[in-house]
């Protein structure tokens, strides 16, 4: 029974992972680009789950809110607003699949060697020791983001702040045609523009 | 003070006329320059006075560079050579000025040639006066300058422009060998002080140089002949003498003060200067006296056939030049400074001479329209004739002495080229003789021509048109006969006086150096003044200086038909002559042309396709095949450069396992 | 246990994935986006292991800054594909080749 709690982690771990994999070729290989986003969700998904067992609370949350919640919604959004046909999404696939699986391998193996290859002076397989926060991950983060990195949080902020003013500006459309209010210049109108005083006879009623 | 007044006073002078040309009287534009001059005479005599008795005086006057280990510096040099030649500058210079006044009456750019010439005075004073070999280089480079503008000074003439530009390019020649040997100097000797370097002339004899890999000469063998090329341009010696011929496009005084009396005698009085060093290189000697004797010979058979007076004169000037630089080949330095000396003051008379008979007959030049001009000009014929007499030598004048002191020198050398040299300075005094005897017997001399007032007056219509003859003659007036009279005194007399101390006695002493046994030394060449003029009315020179004025006498004033009678047997000899031994038509038909050409092959060849076709343009050419290569990399899919980016990846990572482990 | 290798190992495997899904799918942008985000998750996989196993924060600080920055990247790589999308009514990355030299 201890056996099994002590490997509990570990299991988890194994079975995410799996499903991380999966879903992660699932997003390559998807017909319909609405089921790639869907699997990139899950993968996301699945990723906060496995980083909440390497005490990263706060960012398996902000993936989840952040990332689930608003940048894979707006990439659904945009998904379905345009309107792309599946099928002429796969074209092509098989033509390249074998390239793309070549390269995919030969990167994988390189990245795999050099950890297993390379002899860095790590304990590899030992457990981390201590913990690296005592108060809670977000308190720990949040005291480091604001003290030591308060100027690239700044720069952070800065650069969402123009990401949206640049996306704003990149699909803003001017649509002719359209009945607008025009404030200024009903501000800066003058009375002789709208009023006009004739001067007449006197007219007796008939 | 008064040492570098001597300087100062023709510069301060010549700049203010140059300066004021436009708003000073006239009075002054002429009276500024000659007062400068004669105060820089009459200080120049009393230097000279001084080094008589004592010891020669240096002046420091400010440091101009310091490069590298090379200090530079303008200092005056005062001993007896160069005190000497101060006088015969500023004394002969004074004698022109004056001229010029009446000369250039009438010339517009009266003040441009005041300032002009006491610029020159004052650059040759500087050359005469440098106490190292920079400041000889820019006093040289400054009376070339002179030179220049003077001779281009009528330059609306298109044969004045290029007759100065012909002498400054000539004078190029001579200069960069000039430069050379300066800076061989400097690098062999590391200091360009006069009197650092001849102390050490003689551990300098003794070293090398390389002049290319695996080839080297004596150090001093070609420094001296660099600076002997120097003084061929500036000296005008064959095969550089063509520019001075036609250096008499200038006015006459220019060509009495710059082409015969002081600034081609630069030469001369630079080789005398440099005596320290040509001593310890036979080579170079050797050399002086080769080119020195045959300019000396060919030169004057020249003179025997031209038909300009002043290029009569001006021929001569390069046969005497050639006479002083063969005395210096023979190491006799004292003889040949005290023939620059004496030539200096008779050969300025006979150009001003000649320069009052073609004032006095409205320009006209050629001699063949001269003739019986001795009734009507009798100061003029007296010292012309004084004057030739002296450029004969007849014993007594001053050119005598000097020549034939000369002679007698170059005479005692040894060996073929000894030999060589003393038959050429022979014959050359008969060649001499006969061409002066023929200018004074045809330009004074006989009835006058017929035809010179046809064109005189066609060129001057305001002169009035006499019967025959020269009626009306341009008077010239004392302001041109007073120099003719001052310059025709020493040159009859002064060798009386300076014969013996300075050829016969030591007066140059430290400034000139003989090596023992290396020339003659000034008492063995005769026992008094007198003594050698005796002397020489029995010597070979004087019965052939007879001879060759009695040929001139007999063909070109007694028996002028016998020269036509002889012309088929001369007409060869006399054509080349007249050409000048073909100098200037080898250097206009083969040297420019060829030039030319080369300069025109470089420019389309070198410059046109190698520099502009294949470096600039083909640089340009290689960038863009190269830039169109790489275009064909930029496809503008994005999996390609995907693609390159995860290969680089890739390879990265390789580089990192395989490799940095 | 879960050690380092085996997150490192489970990055790499992610990591190669999107790579191969870059040069698989030739159609669309869109997906080209989405394997650009599974390439920024595997690296960011890496910051967590690393940070987990050295008991450093700063490797999750690294992650935030990284999830800002893909979010903005997200963003604006959307906004250039609706506009790319309404000029030439396709997502085709075959078309896209005005970068043609």
């Amino acid at each position: 029974m201890q056996l099994l709690v002590d490997w509990f982690p570990f299991i988890l771990f194994s079975g995410w992972s799996g499903m991380l994999i999966a879903s992660a070729l699932g997003v390559i290989l998807a017909r319909n680009p609405v089921h790639s986003v869907l699997f990139l969700v899950l993968c996301f998904v699945i990723s906060a789950a496995i980083w909440l067992l390497l005490h990263a609370e706060f960012l398996a949350v902000a993936l989840v809110l952040v990332y689930v919640g608003a940048v894979m919604v707006l990439l659904l959004f945009v998904v379905m607003m345009l309107d792309i046909k599946a099928e002429r999404m796969r074209e092509g696939l098989v033509r390249y699949a074998p390239f793309g699986v070549l390269v995919g391998l030969l990167l994988a193996a390189q990245l795999a060697s050099v950890w297993w290859l390379r002899d860095s002076g790590m304990e590899l397989l030992a457990q981390p020791q201590t913990p690296y926060f005592s108060e809670g991950n977000t308190r720990a983060l949040g005291e480091l983001l604001y003290t030591e990195h308060l100027y690239a949080f700044e720069i952070a902020g800065y650069i969402l702040l123009l990401a949206i003013v640049g996306a704003i500006t990149l699909t803003l459309r001017r649509r002719g045609g359209l009945r607008v209010q025009q404030v200024s210049e009903q501000v800066a109108v003058r009375p002789e523009d709208r009023v006009r005083l004739v001067k007449m006879k006197a007219e007796r009623p008939e | 003070m008064r040492h570098e007044a001597i300087l100062l006073a023709p510069l301060c002078a010549a700049l203010l006329v140059a300066l004021g040309c436009r708003v000073l009287p006239r009075a002054l534009m002429h009276g500024l320059p000659i007062a400068a001059v004669a105060a820089s005479a009459l200080l120049s005599t009393w230097a000279l006075a001084d080094q008589i008795g004592g010891a020669p005086v240096a002046v420091k006057l400010f440091d101009w560079l310091s490069i590298g280990g090379l200090d530079l510096s303008f200092g005056l040099l005062i001993d007896r050579l160069s005190a000497l030649m101060m006088c015969v500058v500023t004394w002969v210079s004074l004698a022109v000025h004056v001229y010029t006044v009446r000369y250039m009456r009438d010339d517009p750019g009266y003040a441009r040639f005041f300032a002009l010439i006491s610029f020159f005075t004052a650059a040759m004073l500087l050359l005469v006066m440098a106490d190292n070999f920079m400041q000889l280089f820019v006093g040289w480079e400054a009376v070339g300058l002179a030179s220049y503008l003077l001779i281009g000074f009528w330059f609306k003439r298109p044969s004045a422009n290029f007759a100065s530009l012909k002498a400054f390019l000539v004078n190029r020649i001579g200069d960069l060998g000039l430069l050379l040997g300066i800076g061989l100097i400097a690098g062999a000797a590391g200091t360009l002080d006069y009197a650092e370097v001849f102390a050490g002339a003689g551990p300098l004899a003794a070293r090398e140089i390389t002049v290319w890999p695996g080839i080297s000469w004596p150090a001093l063998d070609l420094g001296c002949a660099l600076l002997f090329v120097g003084a061929m341009g500036k000296s005008a010696q064959m095969p550089l003498h063509i520019w001075l011929p036609d250096s008499m496009e200038g006015p006459t005084p220019i060509s009495a003060l710059i082409h015969a009396a002081t600034m081609v005698t630069a030469g001369v009085f630079m080789v005398a200067r440099m005596s320290p060093l040509f001593e310890h290189s036979q080579l170079a000697l050797s050399m002086v006296l080769a080119v020195g004797a045959t300019t000396a010979l060919a030169t004057g058979l020249v003179a025997m056939v031209q038909q300009d007076i002043k290029r009569i004169v001006a021929w001569s000037t390069l046969s005497q030049l050639g006479y002083m630089m063969a005395g210096l080949g023979v190491s006799a330095y004292s003889v040949a400074i005290y023939h620059l000396f004496t030539h200096a003051f008779f050969k300025a008379l006979l150009f001003l001479a000649a320069g009052a008979v073609i004032v006095a007959l409205h320009h006209q030049q050629d001699i063949r329209r001269m003739g019986g001009l001795r009734r009507r000009m009798p100061i003029t014929y007296a010292t012309a004739l004084i004057g030739g007499l002296a450029l004969v030598g007849i014993p007594g004048t001053a050119g005598f002495f000097s020549k034939d002191a000369l002679i007698t020198a170059v005479s005692r050398a040894d060996g073929p080229l000894g030999a060589y040299a003393g038959w050429c300075l022979l014959l050359g005094v008969a060649a001499t003789a006969f061409y002066t005897a023929r200018l004074l017997l045809v330009v004074f001399h006989g009835e006058p021509r017929e035809g010179i007032l046809s064109s005189a007056s066609a060129a001057r219509p305001r002169s009035s048109s006499g019967s025959a003859g020269h009626a009306s003659l341009e008077p010239v007036g004392p302001w041109m006969l007073a120099p003719l009279v001052f310059l025709a005194v020493p040159s009859l007399l002064i060798g009386w006086f300076t014969f013996a101390p300075v050829v016969l006695g030591d007066y140059f002493g430290g400034s000139i150096v003989n090596l023992p046994g290396g020339g003659p030394g000034g008492g063995d060449l005769s026992q008094g003044t007198l003594d050698f003029f005796l002397h020489g009315l029995y010597s070979p020179v004087f019965l052939l200086a007879l001879l060759g004025g009695a040929a001139a006498w007999v063909f070109c004033h007694w028996r002028p038909q016998w020269s036509e009678r002889a012309d088929p047997f001369l007409r060869g000899p006399a054509r080349a002559l007249a050409l000048g031994y073909g100098f200037d038509r080898l250097v206009e038909r083969a040297l420019i042309p060829g030039t030319r050409g080369a300069a025109r092959s470089a420019a389309d060849q070198a410059d046109s396709r190698f520099i502009d076709g294949l470096l600039v343009n083909g640089l340009a050419r290689a960038v863009r095949w190269g830039s169109g290569m790489m275009r064909r990399l930029q496809t503008g899919l994005l999996y390609h450069y995907a693609f390159v980016m995860v290969t680089a990846i890739c390879l990265l990572i390789a580089w990192v396992v395989l490799v940095l482990d | 246990m879960i050690g380092l290798p085996h997150l490192l190992t489970l990055s790499a495997v992610l990591f190669a994935i999107a790579v191969c899904g870059i040069f698989i799918n030739r159609r669309s942008v869109i997906l080209l986006l989405m394997c650009v985000e599974l390439l920024l998750l595997a690296v960011n996989f890496n910051f967590v292991a690393f940070a987990w196993y050295l008991g450093d924060l700063a490797g999750q600080v690294f992650v935030f800054f990284i999830l800002t920055v893909a979010a903005a990247e997200a963003a604006i790589g959307l906004a250039i594909l609706v506009v790319l999308f309404r000029n030439r009514i396709s997502v085709n990355v075959d078309e896209f080749r005005l970068l043609k030299g």
